[in-house]
Parts: C-alpha cells; sequence; structure tokens
C-alpha cells in the first residue's frame, strides 16, 4: 500500500495550550513544525477553562512562588514530584508575562497589572492567609488564551494540519518513535508524517465519564496511542471529580465563583463546608469539597425535587461583580439551569473533570518509562505535555488554576527541549514498511462489514460502567465488579461494526477509533484504583479511609501487556529548596 | 419533534436531500443534544460539535432559516418541524459540515495577533481597566461563522471582503492600548472590498450567539480611518 507521506522536524499532535505553546517555541526557532488537530485549533478544549492561570506575582498579595509550591504539593497529597513543582511555580511567572505579551487580554487592577483571584488550597506563608494567586481574563481565561496562542501561531507561521485524526505512533524496532499514521477527516485518507521528534498533547479523557464537564472530542486519544506504543500510564486513578457542576448536566461552574466570594448550601441553608474545611471553608481543594458534597447529598441533605444535588449562592455578591468577573459562567447558568445567578442560587454536583495521571514524562518533556528502582528510560523521539502527560505536578489532586499553568509551562519546556535536541538530530531515522503495518492495521479493522453491536451502544454502556465504578467514592467490591465490567466491554469491542463505510467526513469513524481510546484508558483507570489500598486526594476509599505513607507514597504505572501494574517512588526532593515532608492535609 | 435535516454524502449522493426524522425531546434538550439523537439514530449523519457550552465554536447551523449555535439553542424555542441546514454559503463537504477554509482565511488576513514594538518590560505591559473594559465584546469570539455566513456581503465576495468576524477581530487590535501597529492594520483595510462592503445590514448582529457587535466594531474602524486620514 502506498501512503500519501509527509516529513517535518517537529510533528505535535493536539493544539490546545500545551500544543500551541510548544508549537510557538518551535517556529519561532524557523523549524518545520506541523501541528495535527482533530478540531480547528481553537475549538481544543483549554478554549473551556474558565478561572484561570496560578503564578506568584503578587499583585493583589504578597506572594512567592514557594508558597505558590508549597499549596501545590499539599494539594496533590504529597503525591507530587517535588522537582517538578518547583520547576512549575518559578516557571509559572515568566510564562504568565510572556503569555501577556502575547495579547492575553486579562482582566486588570486600578494600577493595571493583571487581575488575581483566590483560588481553592492557595495560602500564603505554608498554609497561613487566602492567597489570590489565580490570574483571569474575566471567566473566560482559557478561550482568551488559546485564541492567543494560536493567532501568535498564525504570526509564526505555523504548518496546521486542521481535522486530521492521529491514529497511532510509528515506532521501530530499537523503541524510538518516528512519527505518526494520521488520518485526514474530510477525504478519509490516510497520512503518514515523519518528524524527527513527536509530541503528544492531546488532553484529557473525560468522556471515559457519563457526566462530565469534558468535551466531545476528549477521549484521550494521546494517551491511548502511547499505551500502544509500549508506554504505561501513571496515576490514573487519581481522577478528579469538580465540585461545582452544573446538577443533572456537567457543565462546569468555575471554582472562581467561590473565590469571588460564592458559597455552597444544603437543603437546610446550611453552610456546609465550615464543618468539613473549618479554615478554608468553600476554598478547600477540589477533592474535600467534591466529597462534602456527596456526603451531603448522600445523608439526605441535598436540594431540590430528587434531592440529588447543593446550591451555590452567589446573588448576595451583587450584579456589578456577576456583571464584570462572572459573566460566562451567568449565561451558562441561564441556558443550562434556568437560574440567574444574581437572583437565585446555582444547582450543582461534582461532575468528571481532569486527570491527573496521563502519560509519564520528566520535566522537560521527554517520555520516560520509569521502573520500580526509580530510573527511567527516555524513549526516543516522543515527548509529552498537558493534560494527557504526567510529570507529575498535580499528584492525587490538581488545584483549580493550575492546570492552565501546566499545559503552558511544559508545553513550552517541551518546546524548548525539542529545539535543543532537532540541533544534535538533524537526521531522520529510518522507517520500514513492516513497522508502518500495525497502525495501518487500526485502520483497516473498522472496514470489517456485516452485522455487529454499534459504536454508540458500546460507548454508552461503558460510559455507564466507568460512572457507577470508578466514581467519587470506592470500595473494593464496587472496584471489582468494575475491572470485570470494562474487561466485558473490551471483548465487546471486537463485536462492534461500523455501518458507514464511507469515507467523507465519516463521524462515526472517528467515534469508533476514539471509542477504542477510552476503553484502552478506561482499564487503566479501574485496575489502577483497585490495586491502591488507601484513600489520597481524589482516590477516596471507604474500605481505606486513611492515607498510607509507608506502602502507597509511590506512584501507579499501568502497562497494557498483560495489563500490569508497576510502581515508582515519589520524588521527593525538590530542586532547590528543602522537602516539603507528609503532613495531615487539613484545610 | 419533528426535524427534516439536509442530508448530502458526496460518496453516495448525487444530490443534497432532507431527511426527516423524530426525536422525542426531554427537559432541557439543545438542538445539539437533538442532532446527537439523530446521529444515534442514523450513524451515518455528520456534524461538528464538541463542548456543548457554546464556547468552542463547533456547532453553528442554520435552523428554520436562522443561523445560531446548536448547543445553547433549546429546541423549544425552534418551530416545529424544525429544518436544519448548513451555514449559508459556504461549499457543503457533507451533511451540516461545510468548508470554513475562505472564513479562515479572511480572519488570518486582518492579522488577528498583538503588535507590540517597543521593547518589552520584565513584568505585563501596563493597561489601565477603563482600556481592557475596550475589549469586552469583542474578545470574547469563538468563530463559529454565524455572522459571517449570515451575510448578504460575504455571500457575494467571500474572498475579497473580510466579513463581519475578521473585522470584530480587527477592531480587537485596533482598540488594544498595547497594540501599535495601528497605522498599518489600518492602511491594510483600505479599498473598496476588504471593510467598505459593509452595508450595515446587521444580520451578523442578530445572528451571533454571544451577542457581539460586529457591525457596531466595523462603524468604530471607518470613524478611526477618518480621523487618521484628516
Amino acid at each position: 500500500m502506498t501512503l500519501a507521506r509527509r516529513r517535518f522536524d517537529a510533528l505535535i499532535i493536539g493544539a490546545g495550550g500545551a500544543g500551541l505553546n510548544a508549537a510557538l517555541q518551535l517556529a519561532n526557532a524557523n523549524l518545520r513544525v506541523a501541528v495535527v488537530s482533530k478540531v480547528f485549533p481553537t475549538r481544543s478544549h483549554t478554549v473551556a477553562a474558565q478561572g484561570g492561570v496560578n503564578a506568584a506575582l503578587a499583585n493583589v498579595f504578597e506572594d512567592n512562588w514557594h508558597w505558590h509550591m508549597f499549596d501545590t504539593v499539599k494539594g496533590s497529597d504529597y503525591l507530587g514530584d517535588q522537582d517538578a513543582i518547583e520547576f512549575m511555580c518559578r516557571e509559572a511567572i515568566p510564562t504568565v508575562y510572556e503569555l501577556e505579551h502575547n495579547g492575553v487580554p486579562f482582566s486588570r487592577l486600578d494600577n493595571g497589572r493583571i487581575y488575581q483571584r483566590a483560588f481553592g488550597g492557595q495560602s500564603q506563608n505554608f498554609g497561613g492567609a487566602q492567597a489570590a494567586r489565580t490570574c483571569a481574563a474575566a471567566d473566560r481565561t482559557g478561550h482568551a488564551i488559546l485564541h492567543t496562542l494560536y493567532q501568535q501561531n498564525i504570526r509564526a507561521r505555523t504548518h496546521f494540519f486542521d481535522e486530521y485524526f492521529g491514529v497511532d505512533l510509528i515506532r521501530d524496532d530499537d523503541g524510538a518513535i518516528l512519527g505518526a499514521l494520521t488520518l485526514e477527516i474530510e477525504t478519509g485518507e490516510p497520512l503518514l508524517i515523519e518528524a524527527k521528534t513527536t509530541l503528544l498533547a492531546t488532553g484529557g479523557c473525560g468522556q471515559v465519564f457519563r457526566t462530565t464537564s469534558n468535551a466531545h472530542i476528549n477521549t484521550g486519544d494521546g494517551m491511548a496511542m502511547a499505551l500502544r506504543a509500549g508506554v504505561p500510564l501513571m496515576d490514573m486513578e487519581f481522577f478528579q471529580f469538580h465540585p461545582t457542576g452544573i446538577s443533572g448536566r456537567g457543565m462546569l461552574i468555575t471554582e472562581g465563583v467561590r473565590g469571588e466570594g460564592g458559597y455552597l448550601v444544603n437543603k437546610d441553608g446550611e453552610r456546609f463546608m465550615e464543618r468539613y474545611a473549618p479554615n478554608a471553608k468553600d476554598l478547600a481543594s477540589r477533592d474535600v469539597v467534591a466529597r462534602a458534597i456527596v456526603t451531603e447529598v448522600k445523608e439526605g441533605r441535598g436540594c431540590g425535587p430528587n434531592a440529588d444535588h447543593v446550591l451555590l449562592k452567589v446573588d448576595h455578591l451583587g450584579e456589578d461583580i456577576i456583571a464584570k468577573r462572572l459573566p460566562g459562567i451567568r449565561e451558562s447558568s441561564q441556558i443550562f439551569a434556568g437560574v440567574d445567578p444574581a437572583v437565585e442560587p446555582i444547582p450543582v454536583f461534582p461532575t468528571a473533570h481532569y486527570v491527573m495521571g496521563g502519560i509519564p514524562t520528566d520535566r522537560l518533556g521527554h517520555v520516560v518509562i520509569p521502573s520500580s528502582d526509580g530510573s527511567e528510560e527516555i524513549v526516543p523521539g516522543l515527548y509529552a505535555a498537558g493534560e494527557c502527560a504526567c510529570v507529575s505536578v498535580h499528584g492525587a489532586n490538581r488545584l483549580g488554576g493550575n492546570s492552565l499553568l501546566d499545559i503552558l509551562v511544559f508545553g513550552r519546556a517541551a518546546g524548548q527541549q525539542i529545539i535543543d535536541h532537532l540541533k544534535d538530530s538533524p537526521e531522520h531515522r529510518p522507517m520500514s514498511d513492516a513497522i508502518i503495518e500495525k497502525a495501518v492495521s487500526r485502520l483497516s479493522r473498522w472496514e470489517q462489514e456485516g452485522e455487529g453491536i454499534s459504536v454508540r451502544e458500546l460507548r454508552d454502556e461503558f460510559r455507564k460502567v466507568m460512572e457507577d465504578h470508578a466514581g467519587v467514592f470506592r470500595t473494593d467490591e464496587i472496584m471489582s465488579e468494575g475491572v470485570e465490567k470494562v474487561k466485558a466491554v473490551r471483548e465487546k469491542l471486537k463485536d462492534v461494526r461500523l455501518g458507514d463505510q464511507s469515507k467523507v467526513f465519516n463521524t462515526a469513524r472517528i467515534e469508533a477509533l476514539e471509542l477504542e481510546n477510552l476503553i484502552d484508558i478506561g482499564m487503566s483507570i479501574v485496575l489502577s484504583a483497585l490495586e491502591r489500598k488507601e484513600s489520597r486526594g481524589a482516590h477516596s476509599r471507604p474500605d481505606y479511609t486513611e492515607r498510607d505513607d509507608v506502602n502507597w507514597l509511590k506512584h501507579s504505572v499501568y502497562f497494557q501487556e498483560g495489563d500490569r501494574l508497576d510502581y515508582k517512588p515519589v520524588q521527593t526532593k525538590p530542586l532547590t529548596v528543602e522537602t516539603f515532608p507528609p503532613k495531615p492535609r487539613v484545610y | 419533534m419533528k426535524f427534516f435535516v439536509y442530508r448530502y454524502n458526496p460518496d453516495v449522493d448525487t444530490a443534497p436531500h432532507m431527511q426527516e426524522y423524530d426525536v422525542e425531546v426531554t427537559r432541557g434538550m439543545m438542538l445539539r443534544d437533538a442532532l446527537m439523537e439523530i446521529k444515534r439514530q442514523d450513524e451515518s449523519f455528520a456534524f461538528r460539535h464538541s463542548c456543548g457550552e457554546g464556547v468552542c465554536g463547533s456547532d453553528a447551523v442554520n435552523a428554520n432559516g436562522k443561523n445560531m449555535l446548536g448547543c445553547t439553542t433549546p429546541v423549544v424555542e425552534l418551530k416545529e418541524p424544525v429544518n436544519v441546514r448548513p451555514l449559508p454559503g459556504r461549499p457543503v463537504i457533507r451533511d451540516l459540515v461545510v468548508d470554513m477554509s475562505q472564513f479562515y482565511q479572511q480572519y488570518r488576513a486582518v492579522k488577528p495577533y498583538l503588535i507590540h514594538k517597543d521593547p518589552l518590560p520584565e513584568q505585563e505591559i501596563l493597561q489601565s481597566p477603563e482600556d481592557r473594559d475596550k475589549l469586552d465584546g469583542l474578545y470574547e469570539c469563538i468563530m463559529c461563522g454565524c455572522c459571517s455566513t449570515s451575510c448578504p456581503s460575504f455571500w457575494w465576495n467571500p474572498d475579497k471582503f473580510h466579513g463581519p468576524q475578521a473585522l470584530l477581530q480587527a477592531w480587537r487590535f485596533l482598540a488594544d492600548s498595547r497594540d501599535q501597529a495601528t497605522e498599518e492594520r489600518l492602511d491594510d483595510l483600505e479599498g473598496p472590498y476588504k471593510l467598505f462592503r459593509c452595508h450595515t445590514i446587521m444580520n451578523c448582529v442578530e445572528s451571533c450567539p454571544k451577542s457581539l457587535n460586529p457591525t457596531k466594531a466595523i462603524g468604530k474602524i471607518k470613524e478611526l480611518m477618518l480621523k487618521h486620514s484628516i
């Protein structure tokens, strides 16, 4: 079979914040860079980030990166790697300034500096008073950042392959990654992109759950590509449920609402967070608030006719603040919940939001295969950044405002690392037909005709299983059943058939490929979760209620081959400062 | 609820046709939910969509003659039967999926990026809240294309007239106190087509799902041009 081929210095798969910030570095260095995205770049899910990006600019209150680092380590429930966290919190400051210079329309303070708001889990002076560290463009910060990065890439003449789907990585016998097979969605034709380096920046996988704040496109394509190329996924049991999704719908109401002074109440009108987090209250870490809401509802203090949600009260902030700082969530609440938050409270319930785990990388963006002795083997030619990667800076629970930060800092770092690498490696490695065959077979599998299960049917079944068996509270019984059910779903995948075999813009074919990705990832989540016998961050087990630092202060590493789990130690040594040793985590 | 949906698959159809579907309406159902339900019934139906909350701009369609976002339009607000068609004036790739390349080219043509020529400060470039307020109503554009594809001037000259979306963005940078390329931006907009094909029909304002006002922005550009030419 003759495949259309293109050659580039660098290939980037995914055009959200991480991919575009990496692309910008590369294009500005005059390298030949191709960005492949299954949607037009400004449709990437970074666009939906609301609240903001953390950086210790100290524009509102005194602040420094070391305090930010402490909050992030504590927020991670001590599972984050402290070298990477130090790097991120230091880099946050120049990264945000660079974004501003690139044109991001940040909201402003009276003195003309970037507006910063309070967010959950933030403190001054290592656990002291509330900090205001989240740089915001109203409540549309992700939109403002994504559009700006795309705009600057236009200026830098980055080469985009819009609406191309990444099918699989091309890996040679030495384990090096030589590029990827892609599918042009418009024509249905495959295109092989050869590249000296490949960066996975494909974002999250929230679509594994039925109720999620994530977009239709968040199907974890890059993570699944990595798995199939023999790369493990790390810490996949840690999935963040954002406390305030619109009840029954899942759309996000930013933590910025509580940062601006909004608070949660149960059916008795009680500010229940005072019981769960006496100091931080509504601005405790997300895992803490999500569990509190689920507990309130479980114990019969939920609101509404079905007592299935709590209320987020905002009206006391007044029309002005709401119009100026929270215009987007006002619009969303009106459209999707039918309430104007300036008048009535918003019905909310936790929604699947963010995967802390992902493709293991070092802080320079290299994809690494960790082993249990703590050593790491770099996968030649492969990089990852953003939500699909796990550096790990979020550990067991990510702080609000650290996600935009992660994608920008590590997207940029990966871009710069690739520039350095390309200086020393001017040649493409040879690519044989045999190694392309495996990727091609992933496409031809869907050409099988005949009767079978539909993609939609299995997708619905799978997402329900994940919601029922990998949610906020997890027991051995629930999880074991979940593993069996996901295995059964994986078996059924063989019997799924595509009825529509046409070529042009066949979204059914794309959804079939996405379903394979989702199921591969779902397995990594349920298996890693079943095995972790402790409660840490977002992973909460009623049968093992305590954090167990003796046995479980370590990263889970899931390999697809044989559904094997391994573990690697947490890096507790920062780059320059002292270690933050594990402490009980109270807010 | 009855839907008539524009169907055309170049692989199998010689001509487009409207196909009828019945969708059971659920509480809070948006047009996008209805289209997803139609795809459930018929996997060969193609349309773009992603975020489901009106920020990614993927799922602009024409329903009952008006351009709108599927994900923020409650079906109960639409008159039955609902006629759903691709955005007008763009070549159809398949079903509701249209070719937006000319729309994106027009966007690129206005240099939609901040140009700051002075040496950069170590920290942020300062901007007063009042100056920042001038960007409200401009930067929120989601590039869904509802405006430009409802504009008769854009239908007529999509290759020469920038269209309301691109011009709104042109003004977004002209209005930014940090931008230092006013002269070249205004020079680039000279001529009978790029800017001046706007005849203030205002379909763009009516169709914008984010309540932005491209016509007003175009007026501001013209005002600024006048000021600069004196």
